[in-house]
């Protein structure tokens, strides 16, 4: 949209992933004179707002700089030498794919740091969670902006102690246990993952993903293929997380601070899914082929099982905490996206990069509102918070008990929202999938996802319901509406979850270029 | 007639020397001064090992050697090549920092060990262990081994009047002398087969040995192995690892994590890949067999090691030594089934050296602790933080090294060469075997890790650190870090020809 010269578009880029890292460093040092503040704990807090804004800042200069009428190409690209005895290089660089992600990331944290400033979670010092806090964030950008195989490992990583962290430390109830499992199940999958990136980049003789993606799988025998997709799918997949390999997600988010459920899901499970975009699909495409029904399987699996979850915590009497069901709906929307992938068609892929991005918005709002309750309330137990004839938060606290009712309507699909249409197109791919996938399995999964659908508006109204409705007690306790640091924190999320509602076009002529290519054989 | 005097290359061979004459000056130096003097010894020996580890730097170009059979310009004793310069670094390198971190360690013990005797036994055995990796006959071989480990007996034994020291000395020595006498038959047949004891000779005729004796030259190659892997603490040669490591004083702890291992696996890697490449369908599976054993079994031990029990800390260092012994072996076994065998090598020596880095990072860490509480129990690191900042991030970032996840990149870069020789040589099930330890490794080393950083029970107590034990820290601190920025610096290894 602007014209920025390329030399400082790579500088932006570079400042995006390494701005994070030194502003970690720095928090570990004492604040210099005049950014004293009122506090140390106000000053190191205020240090993780200024440094989230300048990376945001960096993102969105990056995305106007971006040149929009050829979103395909690889744009901001710096190519160094960094271990040439491993042949890693520091490659980064941003297309139409990655450029949404990298800047939802840097706004989910940036909110999130902003919100934190307000309102610190309980816990240890704030220097050490703001510490964490910019080395995650340094994490996932980097997963977002890296085309080297190894760095895209390395980066994936990254993110594990400083989550570990965030819930072990900074969480509810079970946070030992919860902690544990997130990272050890990650593990598992991202050294699984390791073995097949080393497996194709051993075959190549590259881990270089641009190259190998222009390969598109050329080099590779099939069986080679076929071992490489298992091995980085079930990384992926515990990221995602797809069904059965989802098991860590609803303790972790249960335990996790609210800024932590919010990145969750809101930045970390994009990046299993990115994964499978940006790399499985281009560079073993042969390979995925002939997972992709299984995958596809697994998705509706996960849709109809994450729904049915929901649906069982929002009952009456089953004391379902509220971050857990959000945490199982979370199950069933990666669930569309995976779907989306597995049809390896544009418009699937499409609609899954597009449900990505709805669904960072719609349930990190979601989360950022159950976190605000909970502190009001004191619990997000659906049962305790109910009673008998429901919260009735639109009487105690209208604005906040609206807001809710819109997450959950844009959680659930209503047209005219951003969670609409990346269910609508991966639904759509379903419908015709690509050459050499059989149709009438893809047909028969189409119909049990849409079915999905229906259950997930199901459970959500009853969420709505049970929370938002119900009697005012004469004599309750009035809740705190929302407050401004509040509505800031919130407004850009609901705005945008509006916008990409209503006009999808601004986010799919970015992908949509990108996919096509990178399904047709790589990047340019 | 040509002469039968060999000339010696007195430069080539400087580095073990300096450190042996050395320890013969220590010695003798120890009789003629008093006792409030002693301290000066420990300086000597730091000096004298610095020294050594300097000497390194003419050679670097690698292509000497010495002690060569005057017929026949290819078959030497020592050989001063890269892979023997790279070992050499470790070893006095290791030696060095175990140095600084006994001065401390003395001084503490107020003349409860004797100082003389251990500064001396120290040089020979690092002496031994730099003699180690430049041998190419299989009778130096053995010497520099028993060399290395007869000092380390007695250093295990130390301290006067501690049963469980003496315990421990005496278990760690049958032991290793009966791994020892093994690889001597082991060696006697090879000689028996070959007629010679060269290794690049015994590479050359062990192709053609006599079918009658080819059972005879197989079991000359396993049981060569055996005393090699004793060294490096392989299963099932591990047993003696945990008593060892905490009977003795905890620098010797440190040296025998590091420095000993590198003797293991260096022997290991000269027998294999230099003596016995031909008979590589015999030690390819046992050693990947091995490797696999080494690390499950070292891995689940550290992860049963309660965090209250007295010395806790120097056992879980001492059982995931053993796990990350097999870590070291991985490669090895991996030379068997790859075509670029030295590839393969060079990754278990960037492994060696990362991990003597960081390895005797967390050991100084953990003696500076020790000087508080004297159980060293993991729970006594709890709160650390609060204490003394710099060193809780320090061991943390050590323990992550260890455990192979950023911050501690060059831990994980170490790890990914292993894995990668491990996929390049097609040994998918070792590579995924390997995963799994990663995983259940990261449970004990990320919980001791989470432990430094919670709030301390009672009183934080500060840990004021004498200068040798600070320039020890500080010393592998600024090598992980420089190393995580710029990993190629050992990684290279690697890729190029080593021997």
């Amino acid at each position: 949209m602007i014209d920025i010269s390329e030399s400082v578009m790579q500088i932006l880029l570079a400042l995006i992933v390494v701005g994070p890292l030194i502003g970690a460093a720095a928090t570990l040092l004492p604040a210099p004179p005049g950014l004293k503040g009122k506090s140390p704990e106000q000053a190191v807090l205020r240090h993780g707002v200024t440094v989230t804004g300048v990376v945001l800042i960096a993102a969105i200069v990056l995305a106007l700089g971006f040149d929009h009428d050829h979103p395909s190409k690889m744009q901001a690209t710096t190519d160094i030498s960094w271990i040439p005895a491993l042949d890693v290089r520091i490659h980064l660089g941003i297309d139409g794919i990655s450029l949404p992600l990298l800047v939802l990331t840097a706004l989910l944290t940036f909110l999130c740091a902003l919100y934190s400033y307000f309102k610190m979670p309980a816990g240890p010092t704030p220097k050490a969670f703001v510490a964490l806090l910019l080395v995650l964030e340094s994490g996932t950008l980097a997963t977002f902006a890296v085309l080297d195989l190894l760095l895209f490992f390395l980066a994936f990583e990254t993110v594990l102690i400083p989550m570990y962290f965030l819930i072990a430390r900074w969480g509810g109830a079970q946070r030992q246990a919860a902690a544990w499992k997130f990272i050890l199940y990650t593990l598992l999958g991202s050294v699984v993952m390791l073995l097949g990136l080393l497996l194709i980049g051993i075959k190549t003789g590259t881990f270089d993903m641009v190259a190998l993606a222009t390969d598109n799988g050329r080099s590779l025998s099939t069986s080679v293929q076929v071992t490489a997709v298992l091995a980085i799918g079930i990384g992926l997949a515990v990221k995602t997380p797809m069904w059965p390999l989802h098991s860590w997600l609803p303790d972790a988010h249960t335990a996790a601070p609210t800024v932590g459920s919010v990145l969750l899901a809101g930045v970390m499970l994009k990046m299993g899914t990115y994964g499978f975009v940006r790399i499985l699909l281009p560079i073993a495409p042969d390979g995925f082929r002939t997972f992709a029904p299984y995958l596809a399987a697994f998705a509706v699996v996960g849709i109809i099982y994450g729904s049915l979850a929901c649906l069982a915590l929002a009952k009456q009497g089953a004391k379902g905490d509220l971050k857990r069901l959000i945490a199982y709906s979370s199950v069933g929307h990666m669930g569309f996206v995976l779907l989306g992938i597995s049809t390896m068609t544009p418009t699937g892929v499409n609609g899954a990069l597009f449900a990505n991005i709805a669904h960072g918005l719609i349930t990190g709002l979601l989360f950022f509102l159950v976190g605000a309750l909970k502190d009001r309330t004191g619990t997000s137990d659906l049962d305790t918070l109910a009673e008998e004839s429901g919260a009735a938060l639109y009487g105690k606290a209208p604005r906040l008990g609206g807001l809710l009712a819109f997450a959950a309507v844009a959680s659930l699909g209503l047209p005219g929202l951003a969670g609409f249409w990346g269910e609508m197109l991966a639904l759509f791919g379903a419908f015709e999938p690509a050459a050499g996938l059989s149709r009438p399995a893809y047909l028969t999964f189409m119909t049990i996802a849409a079915f999905g659908t229906l259950l997930t508006a199901a459970y959500m109204l009853v969420v709505v319901r049970r929370v938002c409705m119900g009697a005012t007690p004469r004599e309750s306790p009035g809740l705190a509406d929302v407050q401004t640091y509040e509505f800031a924190a919130w407004t850009p999320l609901v705005a945008l979850t509006v916008v990409a509602g209503l006009w999808p076009r601004a986010l799919l002529d970015l992908t949509d270029p990108a996919v096509q290519q990178l399904l047709a054989g790589g990047t340019r | 007639m040509s002469s039968l005097v060999q000339s010696v290359d007195w430069l080539a061979i400087a580095p073990p020397t300096l450190a042996a004459v050395v320890g013969l000056v220590v010695l003798v130096t120890d009789l003629f001064i008093g006792d409030a003097r002693k301290a000066v010894l420990g300086w000597m020996s730091v000096a004298g090992l610095a020294a050594s580890a300097l000497l390194l730097l003419p050679l670097r170009d690698g292509d000497r050697a010495t002690f060569c059979l005057t017929g026949e310009a290819s078959s030497c004793s020592y050989v001063a090549d890269r892979f023997t310069l790279v070992i050499q670094l470790l070893v006095l390198g290791g030696a060095l920092l175990v140095a600084l971190l006994s001065v401390t360690a003395l001084k503490d013990a107020d003349r409860e060990l004797p100082e003389g005797e251990y500064w001396f036994l120290l040089l020979s055995s690092a002496a031994g262990a730099a003699l180690l990796p430049a041998s190419r006959d299989l009778a130096t071989l053995i010497v520099a081994l028993e060399v290395a480990s007869l000092p380390a007996f007695a250093l295990v034994g130390i301290k006067r009047g501690d049963k469980k020291s003496s315990e421990a000395a005496l278990k760690f020595f049958l032991s290793s002398v009966t791994a020892t006498a093994v690889s001597l038959m082991g060696v006697s047949f090879v000689y028996a087969t070959t007629g010679t004891l060269y290794l690049t000779q015994i590479a050359d005729r062990i192709q053609h040995v006599d079918g009658q004796f080819h059972t005879l030259a197989q079991t000359g190659v396993v049981l060569t192995l055996v005393g090699f892997a004793f060294k490096t603490a392989a299963v099932p040669f591990h047993f003696w690892v945990p008593d060892t490591y905490v009977g003795a004083p905890l620098p010797i702890a440190a040296y025998l994590s590091v420095v000993g291992k590198a003797v293991g696996f260096s022997g290991l890697i000269l027998v294999t890949v230099v003596a016995f490449p031909s008979y590589a369908d015999v030690w390819g599976p046992a050693l990947a067999a091995l490797a696999a054993l080494t690390m499950t079994v070292g891995n689940v031990g550290a992860l049963r090691q309660r965090s209250t029990r007295a010395y806790s800390a120097v056992r879980l260092l001492a059982w995931s030594s053993v796990g990350q012994a097999g870590y070291l072996l991985v490669p090895i076994a991996a030379a068997a089934y790859s075509k670029n065998a030295e590839n393969a090598i060079g990754s278990t020596v960037a492994y060696a050296l990362m991990y003597a880095a960081v390895n005797l990072g967390a050991f100084a860490v953990a003696a500076l602790v020790a000087r508080k509480s004297p159980l060293n129990r993991i729970s006594d690191y709890r709160g650390l933080y609060t204490g003394s900042p710099l060193s809780a991030l320090v061991l943390g970032f050590f323990l992550l090294c260890l455990a192979g996840l950023p911050p501690g990149i060059i831990g994980l870069f170490a790890k990914v060469t292993v894995f990668s020789a491990a996929v390049d040589a097609g040994l998918g099930w070792l590579a995924v075997v390997m995963a799994v330890n990663v995983v259940i490794a990261l449970f004990y080393y990320l919980q001791w890790t989470t432990l430094l950083f919670r709030a301390p029970e009672g009183e934080p107590g500060t840990h004021p650190a004498p200068v040798p034990l600070t320039a020890a820290i500080a010393l592998t601190a600024v090598l992980g870090v420089v190393l995580s920025g710029a990993p190629q610096l050992i990684l290279r290894f690697s890729e190029t020809v080593l021997f």
